[in-house]
């Protein structure tokens, strides 16, 4: 019997061009044991979703820095439901305004990072988390 | 079983928690296999094998492009490491094939390989049969970047493209062993580089040194995936080499060895997973293995007494 692994899909909606964060965040999710799906820049909502399905992963964490994130994020909340993932974890991270926190969290998504938090409380978060049986 | 059936008819969300179950060995998966297998048998299964970096992903989003342009559905399977030490992965696979992904024709699977050292992960036979029997014509399996010796692509696919790049080695590394036997399509993309031509010469030197004689004509093709260039003409070949199978019988023969070897496997796989758990749980296998250990007993004896009474 193999170890039920936890799948993440790590994606950047909007058109801006900076993965260092998502990559960082990739790379400490892998070395935590999860498997880390990496989609690639300037992503449509509509892309990450199916994606999302495609792949049968436990947590979508979107990076954002362009600061479109109030309408990305639940953009994407939003198909994940319309197409039956409405158990999947949502978190997102980047330049995103502590005053932007409480509308996103009401639209869907679990948890937001903003720069400076460690890797380890994002992958704590997601472990204490995931909403799927992951035993 | 409810969700087969919704695989069958298209919904992705379907087939992809089918995969799920397979790759985490749920025992689900085996019922939905056995109501799966009756529907396999009518995709054109590809493998795409070769090194990292030599543009596996990039080639295959542009085959897939090309074979949807024919009205052709198609799955993809893309198989990256597993890290051994901590078990995680980063599947990139689907860097490179963004655009394919709105695509209802088409579906992606990224797989970790888990642990294992073939090129492809345990599961991707599995997924490629649910693939199957959900009625993707072609489906692509994109293995790990592989060396020399990962060629357990051939136990799956009917046609295996190995792809190549200029500027890896010398002609030596063209004879050995390895990868470069199990290719009935050779690529040797980027082939905007130097060096391109001499590849192509050194795989056809190779090719002429195969004493096996085939009606099949092992072609070697120089793509440059990003601009599409050669890609029609692979897709081109990928049909042929199917109308070859077909024709020649080969088709049915590999099949029928595939389903050996799969049988074969599986029964080691259980069997093994028996004995050791049987193993594991018991007392006197300690106490076999410290009269081993005090040199009372030697391990080969042992071995044979465990098999005597598991098998009897």
């Amino acid at each position: 019997m193999t170890e039920r692994r936890i799948r993440v899909l790590v994606a950047k909606p909007g058109l801006d061009g900076h993965d260092r964060g998502a990559k960082v965040i990739a790379r400490a999710l892998r070395d935590a044991g999860m498997e880390v799906i990496y989609t690639g820049l300037r992503q449509t909502p509509e892309q990450i979703a199916t994606a999302a399905v495609q792949e049968d992963v436990d947590v979508v964490a979107l990076s954002l820095l362009s600061g479109a994130h109030n309408h990305l994020f639940p953009k994407v909340v939003q198909l994940l439901k319309e197409k039956g993932m409405d158990d999947v974890l949502v978190v997102g991270g980047g330049v995103i305004p502590d005053s932007d926190i409480p509308f996103l969290k009401e639209n869907g998504v679990s948890e937001i990072f903003t720069p400076g938090t460690p890797t380890s409380t994002v992958i704590e978060f997601i472990k204490n988390n995931v909403k799927k049986a992951v035993s | 079983m409810e969700l087969t059936e919704r695989a069958r008819l298209g919904d992705q969300r379907a087939i992809a928690r089918l995969i799920s179950l397979a790759e985490n060995e749920e025992p689900e998966a085996g019922e939905a296999l056995k109501l799966m297998y009756p529907h396999t048998g009518k995709a054109h299964l590809v493998g795409i094998t070769g090194p990292p970096g030599s543009g596996k992903s990039t080639l295959v989003d542009k085959l897939a492009k090309e074979l949807r342009k024919r009205q052709k559905t198609v799955g993809i399977l893309a198989v990256d490491p597993t890290s051994p030490f901590t078990g995680g992965a980063i599947l990139g696979d689907r860097v490179r094939m963004s655009d394919l992904n709105l695509d209802p024709g088409v579906y992606i699977r990224s797989m970790g390989t888990r642990g294992r050292l073939g090129g492809l992960a345990k599961a991707t036979h599995f997924a490629a049969k649910i693939l199957d029997a959900c009625g993707f014509d072609y489906i692509f399996i994109e293995t790990v970047g592989v060396g020399q010796s990962e060629v357990d692509i051939v136990k799956t696919a009917d046609t295996t493209i190995v792809v190549t790049v200029p500027g890896l080695g010398d002609d030596i590394q063209a004879i050995k062993a390895g990868i470069l036997e199990i290719g009935d399509i050779f690529v040797v993309n980027k082939a905007d580089r130097d060096g391109a031509n001499r590849v192509v010469i050194e795989l056809e030197m190779m090719l002429e040194l195969n004493p096996q004689k085939s009606q099949w004509d092992f072609p070697i093709l120089m793509t440059v995936a990003p601009q599409n260039k050669g890609i029609a003409e692979t897709v081109d070949r990928i049909l042929k080499h199917y109308d070859y199978l077909l024709a020649s019988g080969d088709l049915f023969r590999r099949r029928r060895d595939r389903i050996r070897t799969e049988i074969v496997d599986l029964v080691t796989q259980q069997l093994l997973a028996r004995i050791v758990q049987k193993l594991e749980g018991e007392e006197r296998f300690e106490t076999e293995l410290d009269r081993v250990f005090n040199k009372e007993n030697d391990p080969y004896t042992l071995v044979q007494t465990i098999l005597e009474e598991t098998l009897r």
